[in-house]
C-alpha cells in the first residue's frame, strides 16, 4: 500500500514546477523514464498488450467487413471480366449454355421487398404509436415483448409455417378474391398458385414488422416530453398531438427504421425462398412465380458446377452485399440522428 | 382571453366534432393494426406448438433420418450438429466480439471507435447468406469439402458485431467513480477492466452473448453451402454436418407427409432450444450475481 501511494505524488510533484521555466515536456519525459519505480515497469507490459490486443479485436471488426469484400469481389472476378454492367441488365439465367444475367433476381427482390414495405410500414408504425402514445403501461410490457418474439422466430420456421398456413389462404381466398376485384389492373391477374411473390411480400411483410416497430418505438421514445405537452396545452386532441407533436419530430428515425426494414427484406433468404416459386420470370402480376437474389444463392450455390456459374452467383451476392450496405449505412444515420442528437428540426 | 372562451363556446362543437371523429378513427386504427399484427404472431405459435407437440416422440429425438419414404426415424443427428456448429461459432465469435466491446467501451472513444461501431452497426445488417458464401471461400474452397467447421466460421461472423455492440453498451453502463475508484488503488488498467469493469457488467454481456446466440442458431442460409447437411451421425469437424434448421427446410420441401411432420416437430425443438438458452442462463447469471452480491 504505502508503496505505491508514497513515491507517486513525490515524483508528479516536480512536473508543472519545472515544466514552466525552460523546454518544459523534455524534462518532464527524463525524469519519467529515469525514475526507478520498479511497479510501474512490471505493470505496463500487460496493461499494454492487453490494451493492443482489445485493439486488435476492434480492428478484427474492419477486417472482417474488408474480408467479405476481398471474398466477393475476387469471387466475382470471372463473372465481371464475362459479362461486365451488362450482367445485371440481362434476363437470361441459363446455366447450360453458361448464360448469365441478373435481372430477374433483381426484380424479384425489388418487387417483393417494396411489397413487404407497402404492407408492414403502416402496420408497424400504427403499432409502435400505440404502445408509446395510447397503451396503458400494464399491456405496455406485454405487447413490446410480443412484437419482439416475433423477430425471434428462426427465419426457416416462417417458411415453414408459409408453406403450410399461408400459401393455402392466399391460394383459396386472397388471390381469387384480389384477381376479381383489381384484376383488371393486371397486377392480380393469371392462375392462383400461392407461391407467388405476393405471398413473399407478405411474409417478409410478417417478419420486418417487429424491427421496423422496435426502432420506431425507440425513435417515438426519444422526442422529449414538452413537445407532447406543448401540443396538448394548445388544445390539440391526442391524435393532433401525434402527428404534430411526436411524428413530425421523429420522422428522420421512423425514415431510418422503415430502410432498416428494408435492408432485411432484401436480404432475407429462407422465408423467401420457401415461397417465392423460384423461377427465373420478370412478369407483371404478382400471382406470378419469381425469384429473389438471395433465393437463387440458397437453391443454386452448392450446385453450381461450372466455375463461370459460381462466379455469377458470387456475383449476385456482391450486388446483394453492396445494396445492403448501402441502405443500412443510409438507415443508421437517420436513426442516429434522432436518438443521438436533438430531436429533428421539423421542416413545415 | 374573454373573447376566447366565447368563441370557443360557439365554435368548437362544430369543427370539435370533426376533430373528435379524427381522433377517435386513428386511436381505433392503431389499435386495429396491433390486432392484425398479432394475429399472425398467435397463429404460428399456436400452430407450431400444435404440430410439433404431436410429432416429438422418443424416436425423433434419438434416432437419425430413415431413408427416403419409410416412415419414422429423427432428428438426433441433426441436433447434435447444431450445438457442434453452435459451439465453434461461439467459441471464435465470443471472445472476439466481446473484445471489440471492450475497445468500443474503453479504448474507443475516438475516431476509430467511432469507425468501428460504424462497422459492426452494418455488418450486422449483411444478409446471412452473404456471410454464407465469405465462409465457403475462406474454408469450404481450402478443405475442398463443406464441414462443420464453415458452418461455424460463418455464425461465428454474424455473432462478432452483434456481441461488439451489446458488450459496448453494457460497459458503457458502469458508472466510472468504479474505474476510477480501482485505478486509483493502483490496480492496472488491464486489471481494472477485466477483473472490476467487466465483472460488473458481467450479466448484461452474457445477456448479449445469448441474444446474438439465440440470432445465429436458427440461422439457416449461411450453413446451406458450409455445414451442407448430413443424413448420418458425423462428429468429424471437417465433414459435411446436419443441422436443425437445414433438416426443417429439407423436410418442409420434401413431398412426405411424415417429413413435414418431423419439419414441425424440429422446428419446436429449435424454438424451445433458443428460448430456453436464453432464459437458463438470464436464472444463472440473476442468481450468481444475487449470490456475489
Amino acid at each position: 500500500m504505502s508503496n505505491h501511494a508514497v513515491p507517486r505524488p513525490r515524483f508528479t510533484a516536480p512536473d508543472p514546477e519545472r515544466g514552466s521555466p525552460e523546454g518544459g515536456p523534455k524534462a518532464a519525459l527524463k525524469i519519467e523514464t529515469t525514475a526507478p519505480l520498479l511497479q510501474g515497469k512490471v505493470s505496463e507490459l500487460p496493461d499494454a498488450v492487453f490494451g493492443w490486443t482489445m485493439r486488435l479485436c476492434g480492428l478484427g471488426v474492419i477486417a472482417l467487413l474488408g474480408l467479405i469484400v476481398y471474398q466477393l469481389v475476387i469471387g466475382s472476378q470471372l463473372s465481371w471480366h464475362a459479362f461486365g454492367w451488362k450482367f445485371f441488365a440481362l434476363s437470361d439465367w441459363n446455366p447450360v449454355e453458361d448464360q448469365y444475367g441478373a435481372l430477374p433476381f433483381i426484380f424479384g427482390t425489388l418487387v417483393s421487398s417494396f411489397l413487404a414495405l407497402l404492407i408492414a410500414v403502416p402496420l408497424a408504425v400504427g403499432v409502435a404509436v400505440f404502445i408509446t402514445e395510447m397503451c396503458p403501461t400494464r399491456l405496455k410490457g406485454i405487447l413490446s415483448f410480443t412484437t419482439e418474439l416475433l423477430a425471434a422466430i428462426p427465419s426457416v420456421i416462417y417458411g415453414l409455417w408459409a408453406i403450410f398456413v399461408l400459401i393455402p389462404i392466399m391460394r383459396l381466398y386472397v388471390e381469387p378474391f384480389l384477381g376479381k376485384t383489381l384484376g383488371w389492373t393486371g397486377l392480380f391477374a393469371g392462375p392462383a398458385y400461392g407461391y407467388s411473390v405476393l405471398a413473399a411480400g407478405v411474409i417478409l411483410a410478417i417478419m420486418i414488422i417487429p424491427i421496423i416497430s422496435s426502432i420506431t418505438r425507440e425513435v417515438l421514445t426519444v422526442v422529449p416530453q414538452h413537445q407532447r405537452e406543448a401540443a396538448l396545452a394548445l388544445g390539440a386532441t391526442r391524435w393532433e398531438m401525434i402527428r404534430v407533436g411526436v411524428l413530425r419530430n421523429a420522422r428522420a428515425g421512423i425514415v431510418g427504421a422503415v430502410i432498416l426494414g428494408l435492408g432485411r427484406a432484401l436480404g432475407e433468404t429462407m422465408a423467401v425462398t420457401m415461397v417465392i416459386g423460384n423461377r427465373a420470370d420478370i412478369a407483371k402480376s404478382l400471382f406470378a412465380f419469381g425469384y429473389s437474389m438471395a433465393s437463387v444463392l440458397a437453391n443454386e450455390f452448392s450446385e453450381a458446377t461450372g466455375d463461370l456459374y459460381l462466379s455469377a452467383l458470387i456475383e449476385i451476392g456482391l450486388a446483394l452485399f453492396l445494396v445492403t450496405i448501402v441502405v443500412n449505412a443510409l438507415a443508421r444515420l437517420m436513426v442516429w440522428s434522432v436518438t443521438r442528437g436533438q430531436p429533428a428540426k421539423s421542416m413545415a | 382571453m374573454d373573447s376566447g372562451s366565447n368563441s370557443e363556446a360557439v365554435f368548437i362543437p362544430a369543427i370539435g366534432w370533426r376533430r373528435w371523429a379524427t381522433d377517435h378513427l386513428m386511436t381505433g386504427l392503431s389499435v386495429l393494426t396491433v390486432v392484425i399484427v398479432l394475429v399472425p404472431l398467435f397463429a404460428i405459435f399456436t400452430y407450431l406448438v400444435y404440430k410439433g407437440i404431436g410429432s416429438i416422440n422418443l424416436a425423433f429425438l434419438t434416432q437419425t433420418p430413415k431413408p427416403v419414404g419409410e416412415p419414422g426415424g429423427g432428428m438426433a443427428n441433426a441436433i447434435a450438429g447444431s450445438a457442434v456448429i453452435l459451439g465453434i461459432a461461439s467459441l471464435l465469435g465470443v471472445p472476439v466480439g466481446i473484445g471489440a466491446g471492450i475497445f468500443l467501451s474503453e479504448y474507443g472513444r475516438n475516431r476509430y471507435g467511432d469507425v468501428v461501431r460504424f462497422v459492426s452497426d452494418v455488418l450486422n445488417g449483411v444478409p446471412s447468406i452473404v456471410i454464407g458464401i465469405v465462409a465457403y471461400g475462406l474454408v469450404v474452397m481450402r478443405q475442398k469439402h463443406f464441414s462443420a467447421l464453415a458452418g461455424g466460421v460463418a455464425l461465428a461472423i454474424m455473432m462478432i458485431p452483434t456481441i461488439a455492440r451489446t458488450t459496448e453498451q453494457m460497459l458503457l453502463l458502469v458508472p466510472h467513480a468504479i474505474r476510477e475508484a480501482a485505478l486509483g488503488l493502483g490496480v492496472s488498467r488491464w486489471r481494472t477492466t477485466l477483473s472490476i469493469t467487466l465483472r460488473t457488467a458481467t450479466s448484461g454481456v452474457i445477456t448479449g452473448v445469448m441474444l446474438a446466440f439465440a440470432r445465429v442458431a436458427g440461422e439457416t442460409a449461411p450453413l446451406l453451402f458450409t455445414a451442407f447437411g448430413n443424413q448420418f451421425w458425423n462428429w468429424k469437424l471437417d465433414q459435411p454436418t446436419a443441422a436443425l434448421s437445414l433438416q426443417i427446410y429439407t423436410y418442409a420441401l420434401s413431398p412426405f407427409d411424415d417429413w413435414h411432420r418431423q419439419a414441425w416437430a424440429g422446428s419446436l425443438v429449435l424454438i424451445v432450444l433458443i428460448v430456453s438458452a436464453v432464459a437458463a442462463v438470464r436464472i444463472v447469471v440473476r442468481r450468481g450475481r444475487l449470490a456475489g452480491a
